[in-house]
């Protein structure tokens, strides 16, 4: 467990811009009456001595599991005895018996009575406490393994929900599978033991039904389920994309007067995926027949062998009884059987994520920072993204693939992964501004991922005063180079948190004065700092989305600030305002900007114009207007459609 | 019970559900036969050989139970498909603009992951529900008939299940309520961090954040388990009543038999019938936890099926996006095909239902037969809501849109969009091969055809280079296509339609490559010859096409190069436009469904 662990020394909690505990943290659940546990938080350095309670965390867990079992166990147990008390107490009693001869089953029938609800309880408790803590480990390691930047495909919302569903797997195996199986499994040796002190014959029909019962009925379940599953998700899957063509191609499907069609095809979808489902359902309705079968005859034979055999009306009673209980917490285990499939799918997944290897490698020995002034150099880089895990084909012939249709793709097609930068240099000397322009997808983004340490170049360098990025620890590198990234995100916290979180120990001033530069203080006003962000509070416009980024990289303010797009999303009026206010922000700072708007340009020392990651244009606003090309189209189109 | 569901249940599948929930019944009541069977033997009244009969038993309950199981899933699938018929029917009736005013992805789970939810609470819960009506009282009279005092003691004890059960739950109903949701709130707060990892790794938080999440996930935990100790505690008094009734009823039967006031036969079906009347409630009551999520989707799903609160301005109805609802209701247009149209809107004034603000206000304009348009203008000013109207996509709540002096509300919406090509700005890629997706507008084009039209939206060379070229499946699940390809394949789909008089073009603003932008240029200028064309355009290259500039700002026209057409509209911008300080211009601009994802 924490041998995979990947994670970098603590020497970056020493860089200059580490920040201190903060008070109020951030993206911390904004739950108020959870306030206290995020407030006492302990900033601790991640790393060797992080690792020290988390093998002691593991190993009070196993004892957790452990009592869990057991409570679990005993409360089926308790419940074997009681009505193998109460059989023999009743048998016995028939036959007139004196009354001290029953005494003892008279206790033990109330003991087990009382103890099986305590049993019970404890079992619940107990379970569910087990499987909060392994969810909330899961969750830990899924964390954990993400923080490497990881190739970008990963990073798609949907997988990403998905991903934080199959954590919630592990609790299910838990809950429904593992803990219900070892308590059946124990209740079914007890009743077996005792079966073998009876009438050994009867304890063996009783083997072999609960054996049946609780071992070859899962398995065919999880069989049947696995077989379903397998064509039951791409049905799944069809009616899924027929009902988001309906919904998200409506405009196209009226205009076309297709809309019909479309739905008939909808309504296809689903009557394949409903008779799949019900012949699914024959899966279960067969487990539960044969359960009941299996309990039914194998009392019945226990009652005949028993018989046959003179046991006895005591003996024969308290065997039939028993046999008849000790069914029950092995019968559900089918239906755990059927669920198993999907559990250990998810699992399977969590632990493919967990074994993606980082995007970028990190070195053995991190060189120390370069301190500031920087300059920073990017020399005929090439960075290619690398083609899904699906289309592995050997690293020789994508080379030859990328030949086909590579003008037409500004996203690398996933079988022709073209260079997403193809030779690009630059330089960002103290105090330089430049700005990347192109169409969408040349390769802006990804030159600031290069710079971010987020993508492994394919070759070309990066160098911060001369010291290549590759030496330096990733971490140490954002230090020195980030700020406003592609699709920021808005944090299920307050506004306070959301923007402090690039600047936790920084004063109100500097919050203000981030806010002030981004444009964002009237609308800070009149929501409030405390306000609630995020999904289900209130919503937040693109706009307003953009600016509160732009806040947290200028309340950041590293020495090479990266801006992705900042006034996308804005209209038209702000947009201009926000640009004029950045380019005086950013007077004198080193200073990388993407952008598609070309007003006020002119004021940065370098523009340059990417198409297909490779520099098609370069030079200041001026130069490049005179010239004929893109930049020039693009200036023109924007003068047409202002006002 | 949910109320509305029940009622689908009725109407729908009616019979699968009366036939599941007696066989979970019947299986019920003959636990008793069984129990009967099993006592006689055991205590010697009847022979050995009745335990054929309880043979018999046991094997009609596993048939009694399939037939439950596997109507159960007829059950379910045909409640599930019944739901999503009226859902995805629904949505062809709200139409486009109203559907984008929606959380639409929201919209695609509820059909498909939203409605399986449902499973626990019909294949589940349901049955759970009769069996627990029927096998206590049918236990209790049995019992009665076979010894009195047992008979008491579990009717005075049996309804002490419900009642705790009712009183644990109202004293923690509220606790545990707000823990569960906290406790979605903490796998919504994973979710939450897990999001934004690139952002917390550009500000070199994300290892801080694991630090978080344990604390966070540990204060829950504690604060959960503090709950549960609680809640749990319905779970012990039902376990306590089920095994404390047995022993209160079994620990005086000894003694009665020791006293030779009871039979065995009897004292043996008391202790086995005895726990069969605790059984059903105790079912009931943890599948009723199981089955919530159900009774959320089935909400859900009817939340979108309930008709919308007409809004109190007097808003009129969007209308529908598939002709459905309005064919044979509106009047044909004559003689339609080869002559466009004159098209007028005369003072339209538009709103998007749930925003506030005019998107369009009080606009006049004649547009010729024949004429090639470009609207200009900055985003969220108007243009694609110029466009929904002529589509019918949104009508005017005051104004007209008039075709050949013939009101559009008044035709037959589908013989209209008919006449029309649609180029929208992010045009959607339908689940199917490219070829079916170019000929969407005309689905008995040939694969000539088809290819011909690819070749004048200057696609094919692209499609070719696709794994299967012309079948290749795009869409969601399929190949990947640039924003520029997208393009050129909805320009595909409207020169796969040669007889629409109207061209209506959504260029995109996002910079697309240079070549895509040159070919969408050169295809869009083919497209628009002999047809009337209204081209919401970006770029010089595109406006260069047309004969006419219309510029739109803030829902209005403010400057038309064809000068004082009808309607006054005014050539340039200034106090020639009388109440500048209306709506439309101190609301925040108006955002048309396309603008806001421009990008």
């Amino acid at each position: 467990m924490t041998s995979n662990d990947p994670k970098n020394p603590p020497h970056s909690s020493d860089t200059p811009t580490d920040l201190p505990a903060p008070t109020q943290s951030t993206p911390a659940h904004p739950t108020p009456e959870r306030a206290t546990p995020e407030g006492h938080a302990p900033e601790q350095p991640s790393g060797p001595a992080a690792d020290a309670p988390r093998a002691s965390s593991l190993r009070s867990m196993r004892w957790r599991l452990v009592w869990a079992v057991l409570a679990g166990a005993a409360a089926e147990l308790a419940g074997v005895g009681l009505i193998a008390a109460a059989a023999w107490l009743i048998t016995r009693a028939a036959e007139q018996p004196p009354l001290a001869a029953l005494s003892v089953a008279i206790v033990a029938v109330r003991a087990f009575a009382t103890s099986r609800g305590v049993f019970r309880y404890a079992e619940r408790l107990t379970g569910h406490d087990v499987a909060l803590r392994a969810q909330a480990g899961t969750r830990e390691d899924l964390y954990a393994s993400l923080i490497p930047p990881q190739s970008p495909r990963h990073g798609g919302a949907d997988l990403l929900s998905r991903m934080v569903d199959d954590t919630e797997a592990v609790q299910d195996l838990l809950v429904r599978c593992l803990l219900p199986a070892a308590a059946a499994l124990i209740t079914a040796v007890a009743a077996v033991t005792i079966g073998l002190t009876i009438f050994p014959p009867a304890a063996l029909v009783l083997l072999a039904g609960l054996a049946i019962a609780g071992a070859l009925l899962p398995a065919a379940t999880a069989a049947g389920a696995r077989r379903w599953a397998a064509r039951i998700a791409p049905a799944r899957a069809d009616l899924a994309a027929r009902t988001a063509d309906l919904v998200h191609g409506a405009a196209d499907l009226a205009a076309s007067g297709a809309g019909d069609r479309a739905l008939r095809s909808a309504l296809d979808a689903d009557a394949a995926l409903a008779a799949l489902e019900r012949r699914q359902s024959r899966v279960h309705a067969s487990a539960l027949a044969f359960g009941v079968l299996t309990q039914g005859l194998t009392v019945a034979a226990i009652v005949l062998l028993a018989q046959g055999a003179g046991v006895g009306s005591v003996g024969t009673a308290v065997l039939a009884l028993m046999s008849l209980v000790a069914f029950e917490p092995v019968l559900p285990l089918a239906a755990a059987g059927e669920r198993l499939t999907g559990i250990l799918a998810a699992v399977r997944r969590l632990r493919e994520v967990r074994a993606t290897p980082p995007a970028v490698t990190e070195p053995a020995h991190p060189a120390p920072l370069p301190s500031a002034p920087l300059t920073v150099e990017v020399r005929d880089l090439v960075v290619r993204h690398a083609a899904p895990p699906a289309v592995t084909a050997p690293a020789t012939t994508t080379a030859t693939a990328t030949a086909t249709g590579a003008g037409d793709a500004p996203h690398p097609e996933p079988a022709t992964p073209a260079a997403a930068v193809d030779g690009v240099s630059l330089a960002l000397t103290p105090g330089k501004r430049v700005a990347l322009v192109g169409p969408s997808g040349a390769g802006k983004s990804t030159l600031l991922a290069a710079l971010m340490r987020l993508v492994e170049p394919e070759s070309g360098t990066i160098t911060v005063n001369g010291a290549d990025v590759r030496d330096l620890g990733s971490d140490d590198v954002r230090t020195l180079m980030t700020g406003l990234t592609q699709d920021p995100y808005v944090f299920q916290t307050t506004l306070r948190a959301n923007l402090q979180l690039a600047g936790p120990g920084k004063s109100e001033e500097a919050l203000e004065a981030a806010v002030r530069q981004a444009k964002l203080q009237t609308w800070v006003r009149s929501v409030g700092w405390e306000a609630e962000l995020g999904e289900d509070a209130r919503t937040v416009s693109g706009g307003q989305l953009q600016r509160l980024a732009l806040a947290r990289a200028l309340l950041y303010d590293p020495p090479v600030l990266l801006l992705d797009e900042p006034a996308e999303a804005l209209d038209e009026q702000t947009a201009d305002e926000l640009m004029a206010d950045l380019l005086d922000a950013t007077h004198g700072r080193t200073t990388l900007l993407v952008t598609h708007r070309l007003r006020g340009l002119e004021q940065v020392d370098e523009i340059l114009v990417l198409e297909h990651g490779r520099v098609i244009q370069r030079g200041t606003h001026r130069e490049l207007v005179e010239r004929p090309g893109y930049y020039r189209d693009l200036w023109e189109s924007e003068m047409l459609t202002r006002r | 019970m949910h109320k509305e569901l029940m009622g689908l249940l009725r109407t729908h599948v009616r019979t699968h559900l009366v036939v599941a929930l007696a066989a979970a019944v019947v299986a019920g009541v003959l636990v008793l036969v069984q129990a009967e069977l099993l006592a006689g033997v055991l205590s010697g009244r009847f022979e050995t050989a009745a335990l054929l009969f309880l043979v018999l038993v046991v094997a009609l309950r596993a048939l009694l139970g399939w037939v439950q199981g596997v109507r159960s899933g007829h059950l379910a699938t045909g409640a599930k498909s019944a739901l999503r018929h009226r859902l995805l029917a629904r949505f062809a009736e709200l139409g486009p603009v109203r559907l984008s005013s929606r959380r639409s992805g929201e919209l695609v789970t509820l059909v498909g992951r939203g409605l399986d939810r449902l499973d626990p609470y019909l294949t589940g819960y349901l049955p759970a529900v009769a069996v627990a009506a029927v096998v206590p009282l049918a236990v209790l009279l049995r019992l009665l008939f076979a010894d009195l005092t047992s008979a008491i003691i579990v009717l005075v004890t049996l309804p002490l299940i419900p009642i705790f059960g009712a009183l644990v739950g109202m004293h923690t109903k509220a606790v545990t309520e707000k823990q569960f949701h906290a406790l979605s709130r903490l796998g919504g707060h994973f979710l939450d961090v897990v999001r934004g990892l690139p952002t917390l790794r550009a500000f070199g938080r994300a290892r801080y954040q694991a630090d978080v999440i344990r604390s966070v996930a540990d204060a829950h935990r504690s604060a959960t388990m503090r709950t549960l100790r609680v809640a749990f505690l319905s779970a012990l008094v039902l376990e306590l009543c089920a095994s404390l009734s047995l022993a209160l009823v079994a620990v005086p039967i000894g003694l009665r038999l020791l006293g030779g006031s009871l039979d065995l036969t009897s004292a043996l079906l008391v202790l086995l019938l005895a726990p069969e009347a605790y059984l059903p409630l105790r079912v009931m009551g943890t599948r009723f936890h199981a089955s919530m999520e159900g009774v959320a989707a089935a909400d859900a799903a009817f939340a979108v099926l309930a008709p919308e609160p007409s809004p109190a301005g007097g808003e009129p109805p969007v209308p529908s996006g598939s002709g459905t609802a309005s064919t044979g209701g509106g009047a044909r247009r004559s003689g339609h095909g080869a002559r466009p149209p004159e098209i007028r809107l005369e003072n339209v004034t538009a709103h998007y239902p749930g925003r506030t603000g005019a998107a369009l206000e009080d606009v006049s304009l004649t547009i010729t037969p024949g004429e090639r348009v470009a609207l200009v203008g900055e985003s969220g000013g108007g243009k694609s809501t110029l466009l929904n109207l002529l589509l019918g996509f949104l009508t005017p709540s005051s104004g007209r849109v008039l075709v050949d002096g013939a009101d559009l509300r008044d035709l037959d919406l589908d013989q209209w969009r008919a006449e029309t090509a649609f180029v929208p700005q992010r045009p959607h890629l339908f689940a199917v091969s490219v070829t079916d997706n170019i000929r969407l507008g005309a689905p008995d084009a040939t694969a000539e055809a088809v290819r011909q039209a690819a070749g004048h939206a200057h696609a094919t060379p692209f499609i070719d280079a696709l794994p299967q070229a012309f079948d290749t499946l795009v869409g969601e699940r399929g190949a990947n296509l640039s924003a520029g390809q997208r393009q050129r394949i909805a320009l595909a789909r409207a020169f796969c339609r040669p007889d629409t008089a109207i061209l209506l073009l959504d260029e995109p603003t996002a910079r697309l490559d240079g070549r895509s932008e040159a070919a969408i240029v050169e295809a869009t200028g083919r497209l628009s010859t002999g047809r009337t064309a209204i081209i919401v355009a970006h770029r010089p290259a595109m406006i260069d096409l047309a004969d006419r500039v219309i510029r739109v700002h803030e829902g209005r026209v403010i400057a038309d190069s064809a000068g004082g057409q009808a309607g006054g509209a005014v050539p340039q911008a200034g106090g020639a436009v009388p109440q500048v300080g209306g709506p439309a211009a101190s609301a925040p601009p108006a955002t048309g469904p396309t603008a806001g994802d421009s990008r």
